[in-house]
């Protein structure tokens, strides 16, 4: 080796060590699932990092089964997942010792978007089952003009397609449905395919303003068949529970989570905490998840409001 | 022992290790994906394994495992692919050969060969974002996500494998055979059909089987642009679900030591064995057109 090679050597070696030196007494944490949720943890991580310099917090993506399994193989501090855990997973989660813990931190509204020249004006949760379950091919069937529907869905690692199957589906999804790798590709796709029929996060498609993305059509969703159809553009319509779509956005820890961990999750529940969460296009934890968070987090709502 | 010997002889058994080490890794791998795929088989059947063509392992009900549309969808990017690369190649490596001047083939040839270095990730989004569309509007698809998108892409990874291969194998045919021929009075395009690209004949097939392995196991591309429907595909113009695509997908996902997780190793080894057999006949016929002259 000559001298060169020796000097970068070195440098290198210094450059390692400082690193090191730099990470001394900072608590390190990883967070990875949801692709849906990597924007909005993501950005709870950065402007947690701010107010706390002895946090350092590393966010990746892979899809809410990606989170989940990391989590079971012990390789992250917490599992972002757009859906709760299953049962064999949280089996195969006890017998390597990892006892899942879940509080929700933010809920999310799917949307069900069409083409621009919107085949149908809406539809009903069981219609739209039946649509992607493959019961229903053609746009005929649900009052639109005579043409076979084309399903796009996401892909089985995330968490989004696995939401939709359990509580739209209830079965499986027809096999033509063509997975798309992420909410990008699927909108589009469905910009260029009349016939086509998806579904997204509402924060993707929605502006702040209440505008739709140009290109597509978000499809108003009734409940049932008499009941009045409601669409996720009118944010009022998701919060105060009338849009049917909405699930909630889970964080899973090994056990009850303590120290730095425990700070982090209490603060993506605060104020500011949850002010991040409507702007970055989800809505606030329902209530009906409040006192889950509590347990699971040593906490109290009431405290957290008043201090 | 003086010092130059030894030397020599540690360098010797340096370069003995570096060789067996990768004839170990190589045994390691295909072990690894018997051993953990042979592991899927008490819970699934052989018959459902590789007849069925319904693949859904994370299902609302029973998980099926079946590989047939994969197999199937493999095969029929892999083809249309050498459809479209094979006559282009050739015919590319004709032209560098016989035809260019030398002028031109200083500056085409490593043209192509940079081909090779475009990054997978790009070729896939080229694919999603100019030859998916592309597509669509000529053959008045809702979605140009399809198996035809996928052999266009891998044609185009493929590309340079063939030509560089098909070239040095029609470069090697010796002077004398040209000469006789032109002797005989033939002009240089009968020559280049008739004595020529025949005498390559091996070394030409070597290259396409070259260029199908490079095909087969592409992962990224197809994953991005075809679509991923895991139905039975019934032409090019309906979207494909590959292995390579399926175990890229479907890997990250699942928890180890599942049947799902030994399922992936077992297609994962289904597609080294006919990628294996692939590389083998091509060293076969390569290994006899080294020597025929």
């Amino acid at each position: 080796m000559n001298h060169k090679n020796c000097y970068y050597l070195f440098l290198l070696i210094l450059f390692a060590w400082s690193c090191d030196r730099q990470h001394a007494g900072v608590s390190s944490l990883l967070i990875k699932g949801s692709d849906t949720e990597v924007n909005l943890a993501l950005s709870l991580a950065e402007t947690y990092m701010m107010q706390d310099e002895y946090v350092s917090i590393a966010v990746t993506g892979g899809g809410s089964g990606a989170g989940v399994a990391a989590l079971i193989n012990g390789k992250t501090s917490i599992a972002n997942s757009s859906r709760p855990m299953k049962s064999e997973e949280i089996v195969l989660a006890k017998q390597r010792g990892v006892r899942p813990q879940a509080s929700v931190f933010a809920m999310d509204a799917l949307a069900i978007v069409v083409h621009e020249q919107a085949p149908v004006r809406d539809l009903t949760m069981t219609q739209l089952g039946a649509i992607y379950r493959g019961a229903i091919s053609n746009w005929r069937d649900v009052g639109g003009p005579n043409m076979p529907i084309s399903l796009y869905g996401r892909q089985s690692n995330s968490g989004t397609f696995v939401y939709f199957r359990d509580s739209i589906l209830r079965g499986e999804y027809a096999r033509q449905t063509k997975q798309m790798n992420g909410t990008a590709q699927m909108v589009e796709a469905i910009k260029n395919d009349p016939a086509g029929i998806g579904y997204v996060g509402v924060g993707y498609v929605v502006q702040k303003d209440g505008s739709v993305l140009p290109g597509i059509t978000i499809l108003p969703v009734r409940e049932h068949e008499h009941s009045p159809a409601y669409s996720p553009t009118n944010l009022d319509n998701i919060t105060n529970g009338h849009y049917p779509i909405v699930r909630p956005l889970f964080q899973y820890t090994n056990g009850r989570p303590d120290g730095a961990l425990r700070n982090f999750m209490l603060y993506c529940l605060s104020e500011a905490g949850q002010r991040l969460v409507a702007e970055s296009g989800y809505y606030p934890v329902s209530k009906r998840y409040w006192a889950q968070n509590e347990q699971v987090l040593n906490f109290s709502y009431a405290d957290a409001t008043t201090r | 022992m003086q010092t130059r010997q030894l030397v020599d002889a540690g360098a010797r058994w340096l370069f003995f290790v570096a060789a067996v080490l990768s004839v170990l890794i190589l045994a390691g791998i295909f072990g690894m994906l018997l051993f953990n795929g042979s592991r899927a088989f008490p819970a699934i059947s052989w018959v459902q394994f590789f007849f069925s063509s319904n693949w859904n392992p994370s299902a609302y009900g029973e998980p099926s495992y079946g590989i047939l549309s994969m197999i199937v969808s493999t095969f029929l990017v892999t083809i249309g692919a050498m459809l479209i690369a094979v006559p282009l190649g050739v015919g590319t490596a004709a032209y560098l050969a016989e035809v260019a001047s030398p002028r031109v083939r200083l500056f085409l040839k490593p043209t192509i060969e940079l081909l090779a270095a475009i990054p997978s990730v790009a070729i896939g989004f080229i694919g999603i974002v100019v030859v998916g569309p592309f597509l669509a509007k000529v053959f008045g698809l809702n979605n140009g996500l399809t198996a035809l998108n996928g052999a266009i892409l891998l044609a185009i990874m493929s590309l340079p494998t063939i030509i560089t291969v098909a070239e040095d194998a029609i470069y090697a045919v010796p002077t004398s055979f040209k000469e006789a021929s032109y002797a005989l009075g033939a002009n240089k395009w009968i020559t280049l059909i008739r004595v020529i690209l025949p005498a390559a004949y091996s070394g030409i097939i070597a290259a396409v089987i070259l260029g199908m392995g490079r095909a087969i196991g592409e992962t990224m591309t197809v994953l991005m642009a075809t679509g991923n429907a895991t139905a039975m595909p019934r032409g090019f113009f309906d979207p494909v679900r590959t292995m390579t695509a399926t175990i890229a997908i479907e890997l990250g996902e699942v928890p180890y030591h599942t049947t799902h997780y030994y399922s992936l190793f077992a297609v994962g080894a289904v597609l080294f064995l006919i990628s294996l057999i692939v590389n083998l006949i091509a060293e076969q016929i390569a290994a006899r057109y080294r020597y025929k002259y």
